[in-house]
C-alpha cells in the first residue's frame, strides 16, 4: 500500500468541477449525476439538507479509474430505515436522503489522495460541521486493503484519514474538531481477496462523536 | 468518542481485566506443525521410549523426538522391538544401535519420588563413542512431564548443535473467528495454547517484555489502537499510550525500561518512547513521512524502524535515544517492518518484489540481503530467541496462518490452526530459570 504516493492532496476547490474530470467522463449520463451531486450537496448545505432530491449521490463514478470503485455510500445507507419522503425533521446525518449520511472516501492503491468524486462529500461535512452543527466533532478512520505489513498500513490508513483532514480544514473545520485514526487492514468491509474487495476496504470513514 | 479519556481508561481496564490471565482457558484449536527440510544433513538419532512413563496423550519420548525432528536438523531412528528398555549404560547394545545407525541414543527412566512427585533420568550417548555426553534429573510434578520433556530436547539439542534449544519457550499471536479476536500464548509446539485476551474488536502486534512476564499490543477496545501492557501471570493491565490518533507498533527496549511506539498525535506516524510503567510520551524522530514499526536491538543502542522518508518506505536506524538515521535497505520500494536477531548481526523485514510480500533479512555488516521466504502476503517476522528460525504470518487460501523458516532458508514449518485466521506472531524469549 501506500508506498509511492505520499503527498497530502493539497488543492480542493469546492464549486468547480475541474477540466480533468470532465476528460475523464466518458458518459453522459454520469455527468448529469456529477452535476446532480454538486447542485444537491450545494442545495443541502444552504438548505440543511431538506429532501426534495430524488436522486443519491452514491451513483458517481470516477470512470477515469481502471478499476472498479465502490459506490460511495454503501457503507452507511443499506442499514438505515427509510424514511417518508418530504420530512424535514429527523438527522440529517442518518437521513438517508441526506449528503451527510454518506461516509467513505475511497481511495485508488498506493494513493491517499482524495478523489474529486468525494469531495462533495468532504464539502458537505465540511459544510455541517461550520454552519449546522458548530460544536459537533468527528473521527475520521483509515483502512487499508489486505496487501502490505499491517502496521506499516495501520499508518497509511491514518495518513488518508489525515489527506480528508486537510480538505476539511481548508473548508474551516477547526482542527481540533477532528482526530484522524486508522484500523489499517484490520477492518475490511469487504473480505475477499481481490481488486473488488480491496477497492471497498481502502477508504477513510467519517464518525461524529456520540454516534 | 462520547466518553472522556480517563473514563474511556478505566472502561477499557475493566473489560480486560475480565478477559485477561492465564486462567481463560484452553483455547479451541491447538496449533499442528507441518514440516519441510531440503538439503542438508540430519544427525540420526534414536530417542527411547522411557521407562515407567505413561504420559498421555504423548510420552515423554515422543515430545522430545518431535521437537529434536522439527528442526530439520535431526531424523528419528527407529527405536522399535527393544526389550527391556534400557535404562543404564551398561544395559545398551551400542552394536545394535550401529547397526540401526543412530549416531545419538536417548533412553531414560520416570520413576515415583517420595513426595507424590516424579523423577524423570534421561541419558544421551555418542553411540560412535559409546560414550555418555549427557546425564540429568528431574524431579517434578505430573502435570510437568510435557515441560520436562521439552528442557530434555533443550538439553540434547544444544549438547548436539552447540546452539541453545528453544523448546521450552512460548510463542503468542492473534487468532481471528469471525469477528472475534483472541490474543492466545502457546508452547513453541503450538501445545497448551491459552487464550489472554478476547476482543470483539481487532488485537495487534504482540510484543514480549524482555523477561516473557508481560506481553505489549494494541488493542482497538476504545475504537481505535491505543497500546496496552497486560502482565500474563496477574491478568492485569495498565494503558501505556493512549493520545490523539493511532497508538501502535509496541516495542520493548533490552532493560524492560521503554517500550518504542509508533503515534500519530503531531500528524503522521512517528516514532515515540514510553516508559514502560506509564509515562510521558518522548518523540524520537521528525520526519514529513510515516515513522513505525521501531524494534531495539538486542543491545539496546539502536533502533531500526520503517520510513518512507525518502519516497518509498524503508528500513532505517537510529540511536536508541534518538538521532540522526542512517538508511539500511536500497533494494526494492518497500522494506518495511524490520526486527532483529538476537545476536544483532541481522534484520529481518517484509519485502514486497513484483506485488509479493516475502520475509527477507538483511545482514547489517555486509548490506546482503535474502529472500527467505516465497509467499504472495507474508508479513511480521519474529526471531526464534536462538536466531534459528524465523516465525511469520502468511496468508494461504486467504487465511492467514503461521510459518517458520530457518535463517539459512532449509527448514520451513507451517503452524495450522483448525478454524480462523492465525496472525502477528511474536516468539518469546528464552524461560528464566
Amino acid at each position: 500500500m501506500g508506498t509511492d504516493a505520499h503527498q497530502l492532496s493539497g488543492t480542493f476547490d469546492p464549486g468547480v468541477i475541474s477540466q480533468r474530470d470532465i476528460i475523464s467522463i466518458r458518459n453522459k449520463e454520469t455527468v448529469m449525476k456529477k452535476l446532480a451531486l454538486y447542485v444537491l450537496v450545494a442545495l443541502a448545505a444552504a438548505a440543511c439538507a431538506s429532501n426534495e432530491k430524488k436522486e443519491t449521490p452514491a451513483a458517481v463514478t470516477d470512470l477515469s479509474s481502471g478499476a472498479q470503485q465502490p459506490q460511495s455510500g454503501m457503507s452507511s445507507s443499506t442499514t438505515q430505515q427509510q424514511k417518508p419522503m418530504g420530512s424535514v425533521s429527523g438527522n440529517p446525518l442518518t437521513d438517508p436522503n441526506s449528503p451527510l449520511s454518506k461516509r467513505s472516501v475511497y481511495f485508488d492503491f498506493d494513493s491517499n489522495a482524495v478523489k474529486d468524486e468525494y469531495r462533495g462529500l468532504v464539502q458537505a461535512h465540511s459544510r455541517y460541521m461550520t454552519t449546522d452543527k458548530r460544536d459537533s466533532r468527528i473521527r475520521i478512520e483509515g483502512n487499508c486493503d489486505e496487501r502490505g505489513s499491517r502496521e506499516y498500513n495501520l499508518a497509511l490508513g491514518q495518513r488518508r484519514a489525515e489527506a480528508v483532514k486537510q480538505v476539511m480544514t481548508v473548508l474551516g473545520v477547526g482542527t481540533g474538531r477532528i482526530e484522524t485514526t486508522s484500523y489499517g487492514e484490520e477492518k475490511p468491509v469487504a473480505s475477499g481477496h481481490d481488486e473488488s474487495a480491496w477497492s471497498q476496504n481502502r477508504r477513510a470513514d467519517i464518525k461524529y462523536s456520540g454516534e | 468518542m462520547n466518553a472522556s479519556p480517563a473514563f474511556r481508561a478505566r472502561r477499557l481496564l475493566a473489560g480486560a481485566i475480565l478477559l485477561a490471565s492465564l486462567a481463560v482457558g484452553l483455547a479451541r484449536a491447538q496449533l499442528t506443525i507441518d514440516i519441510t527440510t531440503t538439503g542438508g544433513r540430519q544427525v540420526p538419532i534414536a530417542v527411547m521410549p522411557l521407562a515407567g512413563d505413561t504420559s498421555q496423550p504423548q510420552s515423554v519420548g515422543d515430545v522430545v523426538g518431535a521437537d529434536l525432528a522439527r528442526t530439520g536438523l535431526f531424523k528419528l531412528v527407529n527405536t522399535g522391538g527393544v526389550t527391556p528398555l534400557p535404562t543404564e549404560p551398561s544395559e545398551v547394545n551400542f552394536a545394535d544401535w550401529t547397526t540401526r545407525n543412530a549416531e545419538a541414543l536417548v533412553i531414560g527412566k520416570i520413576e515415583p519420588a517420595s513426595d507424590g512427585r516424579v523423577e524423570v533420568r534421561f541419558r544421551l550417548f555418542d553411540v560412535a563413542k559409546q560414550s555418555q555426553l549427557a546425564s540429568y534429573s528431574y524431579v517434578v510434578a505430573s502435570a510437568q512431564l510435557r515441560a520436562t520433556a521439552h528442557r530434555i530436547a533443550d538439553v540434547i539439542y544444544e549438547r548436539l548443535t552447540g546452539d541453545k534449544g528453544v523448546f521450552s519457550t512460548k510463542i503468542t499471536y492473534v487468532v481471528k473467528h469471525g469477528r472475534r479476536y483472541e490474543l492466545q500464548v502457546a508452547d513453541a509446539d503450538g501445545f497448551n495454547a491459552q487464550s489472554v485476551l478476547a476482543s470483539n474488536e481487532p488485537i495487534m502486534s504482540p510484543s514480549w517484555s524482555p523477561d516473557g512476564s508481560r506481553l505489549a499490543y494494541v488493542s482497538f477496545d476504545q475504537k481505535k489502537p491505543i497500546v496496552v501492557v497486560q502482565n500474563l501471570a496477574q491478568g492485569t493491565t495498565k494503558v501505556v499510550a493512549n493520545y490523539r490518533g493511532n497508538n501502535s507498533a509496541p516495542a520493548w527496549s533490552p532493560d524492560s525500561r521503554y517500550l518504542a511506539v509508533a503515534l500519530s498525535k503531531d500528524g503522521l506516524t512517528q516514532v515515540y518512547r514510553v516508559p514502560a510503567g506509564g509515562g510521558d510520551a518522548e518523540r524520537l524522530t521528525d520526519s514529513p513521512g510515516i515513522d513505525t514499526q521501531p524494534a531495539y536491538s538486542p543491545d539496546g543502542q539502536w533502533i531500526a524502524f520503517t520510513s518512507d522518508r525518502g519516497g518509498s518506505p524503508q528500513v532505517y536506524r537510529m540511536p536508541a535515544s534518538g538521532g540522526a538515521p542512517t538508511r539500511l535497505t536500497f533494494e526494492g520500494t518497500y522494506n518495511v517492518g524490520p526486527r532483529y536477531s538476537p545476536d544483532g548481526k541481522s534484520i529481518a523485514f517484509v519485502q514486497r518484489d513484483s506485488g509479493r510480500y516475502r520475509i527477507a533479512s538483511l545482514e547489517i555488516a555486509t548490506g546482503q540481503v535474502s529472500v527467505l521466504t516465497d509467499g504472495n502476503l507474508d508479513d511480521s517476522p519474529t526471531y526464534a530467541p536462538n536466531g534459528k528460525m524465523i516465525l511469520y504470518e502468511a496468508q494461504v487460501g486467504g487465511r492467514g496462518q503461521l510459518a517458520a523458516v530457518s535463517g539459512d532458508g532449509r527448514v520451513r514449518q507451517r503452524l495450522t490452526s483448525g478454524a480462523g485466521d492465525v496472525q502477528d506472531p511474536a516468539w518469546g524469549p528464552m524461560p528464566t530459570n
